[in-house]
């Protein structure tokens, strides 16, 4: 019996007659969605255990949306231009004098500069505070850990998204966990709030800078459901203004408005 | 110069005045332990650590309070790196708590919270470039700290800030070595918070065996 691939020709007509395929989790080129008011840049489902990054323009808004209740959209960002500017998390609810993030709330550069603005959330449950999961945690939890298995952990996957853009290990940062929350008690224990949640729960973020975004989607580092419980994130990107000088999240606050301020002014050239 | 509270248990190896404002990096072998002491009080340590054989791993406060689910570093807590392994272990501290989600202060971020008129002060991270700088690391190398001695509460709707210290002269806090590390101090220049009660002061620094 002759295989199907047994000759270039034939593998070829096998290979290519996958074209066409759509699956949930992939991303959908050219960018479709009818739903965002603007020109569509960037649509994507990442799945359950997937990552994706991108680079966006200033003034891009970027939607989140947590299609089925379980998504953790772990996120770093990046200075574009200068990958060593990054996002700070210490910063970031230092300066704010808040560490829990929701609308209005700005997301701070090591070079004290706004990078992103969440402008919409109806979520209101995100943790600054525990981070990525790493192998050791979900070999606990799942027997393994390992990026070619079923249960890859969030840290890894940063290595490979920072990896693609000549990063390395130094590069992953301390991270954002969207839609998974942890609270913080009187005693500083960490209350987590993992769900899952209503499905369709979105925040729009706005572009400050001209950045690199990278998100991981694997369960939250204290979730301790035995099944890999994790459900895909939807990413929309669409063209957007530079944040106008009477904006009101950029005058928001006196410490915001500094850091709209040093932004402007590295793009002063 | 001030004498320990309670001797530190084993054979010094090293003793040195960290003075007001100043970095300090040391390699601190597993099993020694470093004892700071906040000779005048309310002095914030800043605080990072590097394994000594190499730096990519280094202490992770996001690790650290996922591993021990809490955000106060405590008697007993580890400290652990991003790759989950305990770094160093407080093995005592006469304050009851210590910071690790305040990060250091630099001269960036102390214009968003200040204004800019303090951007040619001298600040934590200008510190650590300083020390780092000269050991083959950069900013890239700067990703989490520990504040010892700093006190940073959360409250029930999120609300946080570095307040008044809970420190008082001679207080310490033990740290033992798991593994060989490079620790890297910014005694904090900070003047414009209660970090350090507004005056930065000296610390001493114990190495024993």
């Amino acid at each position: 019996m002759t295989s199907s691939t047994a000759n270039p020709n034939d593998a070829r007509a096998h290979a290519r007659a996958m074209a066409g395929t759509i699956v949930e989790a992939m991303p959908m080129l050219p960018p479709q969605a009818d739903d965002v008011p603007g020109e569509v840049l960037w649509e994507e489902t990442v799945a359950a255990g997937g990552y994706t990054s991108r680079r966006i323009a200033r003034g891009t808004r970027l939607r989140l949306v947590d299609l089925y209740g379980d998504a953790c959209a772990s996120m770093l960002l990046f200075n574009a231009e200068s990958p060593v500017e990054r996002l700070n998390v210490a910063d970031t609810i230092k300066v704010q004098w808040n560490g829990y993030l929701g609308a209005g709330k700005l997301l701070l550069t090591d070079m004290g500069r706004v990078i992103m603005s969440i402008v919409e959330d109806d979520a209101g449950t995100h943790d600054v505070f525990c981070g990525a999961s790493n192998e050791a945690s979900n070999a606990r939890i799942y027997g393994t850990g390992k990026n070619y298995s079923p249960y890859p952990n969030a840290r890894d996957r940063f290595m490979l998204a920072v990896a693609k853009y000549g990063l390395g290990r130094k590069d992953v940062h301390p991270c954002i966990n969207w839609f998974k929350g942890v609270r913080v008690a009187d005693d500083g224990a960490t209350l987590p709030e993992l769900g899952p949640f209503a499905p369709g729960r979105s925040l729009v973020l706005r572009a400050e800078m001209d950045l690199i975004a990278v998100f991981a989607n694997c369960p939250h580092v204290l979730d301790t459901r035995p099944e890999f419980a994790v459900t895909p994130l939807r990413v929309t990107a669409w063209r957007g203004a530079v944040t106008e000088a009477d904006d009101p999240i950029r005058q928001a606050s006196p410490e915001g408005l500094r850091a709209f301020l040093n932004t402007e002014d590295y793009y002063r050239r | 110069m001030n004498t320990l509270s309670e001797s530190p248990r084993g054979t010094i190896v090293h003793d040195e005045i960290v003075p007001a404002l100043a970095p300090w990096m040391h390699v601190v072998k597993a099993g020694q332990t470093l004892r700071i002491i906040d000779l005048e009080g309310n002095q914030a340590v800043d605080f990072l650590i590097y394994a000594a054989d190499d730096d990519s791993e280094r202490y992770s406060a996001q690790d650290t309070i996922a591993a021990q689910r809490n955000v106060y570093l405590r008697d007993g807590a580890a400290l652990l790196s991003n790759e989950g392994r305990p770094m160093m272990t407080i093995t005592g501290t006469s304050v009851a708590y210590h910071d690790t989600i305040g990060g250091a202060c630099s001269c960036e971020s102390n214009t968003l919270r200040y204004g800019h008129h303090t951007k040619a002060q001298h600040a934590c991270v200008e510190n650590f470039l300083d020390a780092n700088v000269r050991a083959g690391r950069n900013k890239r190398d700067m990703v989490s700290n520990i504040n010892f001695f700093m006190n940073v509460p959360v409250e029930a709707d999120g609300t946080l800030g570095i307040v008044d210290g809970i420190s008082a002269p001679g207080l310490t806090v033990d740290l033992r070595a798991e593994m060989d590390v490079t620790v890297v101090v910014s005694n904090c220049p900070q003047i414009n918070n209660p970090c350090n009660g507004f005056n930065p002061t000296p610390v001493r620094m114990v190495v024993t065996n």
